[in-house]
């Protein structure tokens, strides 16, 4: 029987740690991930993991000592958000090319600057061409079970890729929900250990790891790491169904919510989707055919698998929690809009930036949205590619 | 555990699927079969009447390519060596002197 427990999605993602009991977590405290590292070390001071701590002097390091970790033959993570994301990001290519699979559980928070303590995905959203798979999760629940779900992807022997495990900073990590707990003893059949075929500490093999690539090498090794993460599609799907197996809950690239036959939707990340969904339900008591289609995995992009369910779609508002600054666009938006544009849709998509910084993204909002789609599908307003939702004017 | 990767067969006519993981080398001692030596713009050459075998210059070489055997330096190790110099300001004896080109 799985445990029905309350808890924030930091701590639901340290009891998912806990669980596991992996090798190695070097980490640095920064809000608001701080929980995370911070629990972790109380369950091994209380002798409920023998799970190695390492307290280091920055991200930089807290990213190094992980990956050196997992090189030498262990299964190592480390927790951080915003600038301590920032502060990781020349190692975080390094761990991609040199296929190392550390898992980081990102709680995601506003960039500095100017300096902010909140909410928006400006931190995962800079990293998200340095090679690592992402995950978001709406709520703790999900927080929770993509967790558990995370080693197994990366350390699968056709991906070897990092991974970031992501939630919203307060609005997930700090808030506490209903959460369904798996049993101790299922969780650590699925995830197993960590036995990788070459590692430092191996005296039969010495190896190199990171060795110098210039010109002759360089491309071949991207073009390996983009393989990876082709792989790396199939592989979340089959440890989805292998964890729905145990779990009893389902999940795949995105979840799509009212999409079959829905006229007007909007394509999201992160825990907006819950006020959006509320949105959508008094929407369609009203006969309006609303549908959400919520990200779940960002890297590898699912684009063919999204154009193909929003291809029915009259109007689509892409919303991004993040600025890229093209001026033209934001990156789900720009991302979106050219698998769109690949597979040949013929309706209207649109680029909204909503909560950044932790700016509020209410139920009316989400209504004002759908209102402005209708508005654009039938021509009686014209259509805006770059709106801001909350902002003052 | 992998077999040790022949590295004499990754080159830059390899294609990408023929690179390891990550670009890994399996085994060790692979510099040994890595010239650097042709990275040299400067060479060290030895007049073996100054030599006195005091071995003051082996150990300040930064790439081992000082050979020593029985107790007695040997000629450098060119395909090694990568010119640096410090060799010759460790002789006390005038013995080393560094060459333009390689």
């Amino acid at each position: 029987m799985s445990i029905r427990e309350r808890m924030s999605g930091n701590e639901a993602v340290a009891y998912a740690i806990k669980q596991i009991n992996p090798d190695v977590m070097p980490a640095f405290p920064i809000t608001p991930s701080t929980e995370i590292p911070q629990m972790v070390s109380t369950f091994i001071a209380n002798g409920e993991i023998d799970t190695e701590f390492i307290p280091v002097e920055s991200e930089h390091s807290s990213m190094s000592a992980t990956m050196g970790a997992n090189a030498a033959g262990a299964r190592a993570l480390t927790a951080t958000s915003s600038c301590g994301l920032a502060y990781m990001w020349e190692l975080l290519y390094v761990a991609a090319s040199d296929r190392l699979p550390v898992v980081l559980a990102l709680v995601n928070r506003a960039l500095t600057g100017p300096i902010n303590i909140n909410c928006d995905h400006s931190d995962s959203m800079g990293a998200r061409d340095a090679g690592w798979i992402q995950i978001y999760a709406e709520n703790n629940q999900e927080a929770y079970d993509n967790f558990i779900q995370t080693f197994r992807i990366a350390e699968h022997p056709d991906v070897r890729l990092p991974l970031m495990a992501c939630q919203d900073g307060f609005i997930t990590s700090h808030a506490v929900e209903n959460i369904e707990l798996i049993e101790d003893d299922k969780v650590k059949a699925f995830a197993g250990e960590y036995h990788p075929e070459n590692y430092l500490l191996n005296p039969d093999m010495p190896m190199a790891v990171g060795p110098y690539a210039n010109s002759p090498f360089y491309m071949e090794t991207k073009m390996n790491q983009r393989l990876a993460m082709e792989n790396a599609k199939k592989v979340i799907l089959e440890i989805a169904d292998e964890f729905e197996k145990i779990s009893g809950r389902k999940y795949g690239f995105f979840e799509e919510y009212r999409l079959e036959d829905a006229d007007y939707a909007v394509v999201i990340i992160g825990s907006a989707a819950g006020t959006t969904k509320d949105a959508i339900d008094e929407l369609r008591e009203q006969g309006i055919k609303a549908g959400l289609l919520k990200i779940r995995v960002f890297r590898p992009f699912p684009g063919e698998e999204m154009a193909k369910v929003l291809s029915h779609v009259k109007a689509i508002a892409i919303l991004d929690r993040a600025e890229s600054f093209s001026a033209c666009g934001g990156p789900i938006g720009s991302e979106l809009k050219a698998a769109l544009f690949d597979f040949k849709f013929s309706g209207i998509a649109v680029n909204y930036f909503y909560g950044i910084g932790g700016r509020d993204y209410t139920v009316a909002e989400a209504k004002a949205v759908y209102s402005d789609l209708i508005a654009y599908a039938d021509g009686s307003k014209p259509v805006e590619n770059y709106k801001y939702i909350g902002l003052r004017k | 555990m992998s077999k040790a990767t022949d590295i004499t067969k990754i080159n830059e006519h390899s294609p990408y699927y023929d690179i390891t993981p990550g670009d890994q080398i399996y085994g060790g001692g692979g510099s040994k079969k890595f010239n650097t030596g042709e990275w040299r713009t400067q060479t060290p050459v030895i007049d073996w009447d100054k030599c006195t075998q005091c071995l003051l210059c082996t150990p300040v070489c930064p790439d081992s390519s000082i050979p020593v055997s029985n107790g007695r330096r040997e000629d450098f190790d060119y395909d090694h060596c990568k010119g640096c110099g410090i060799c010759e300001q460790a002789c006390s004896f005038g013995a080393i002197t560094m060459k333009e080109g390689m």
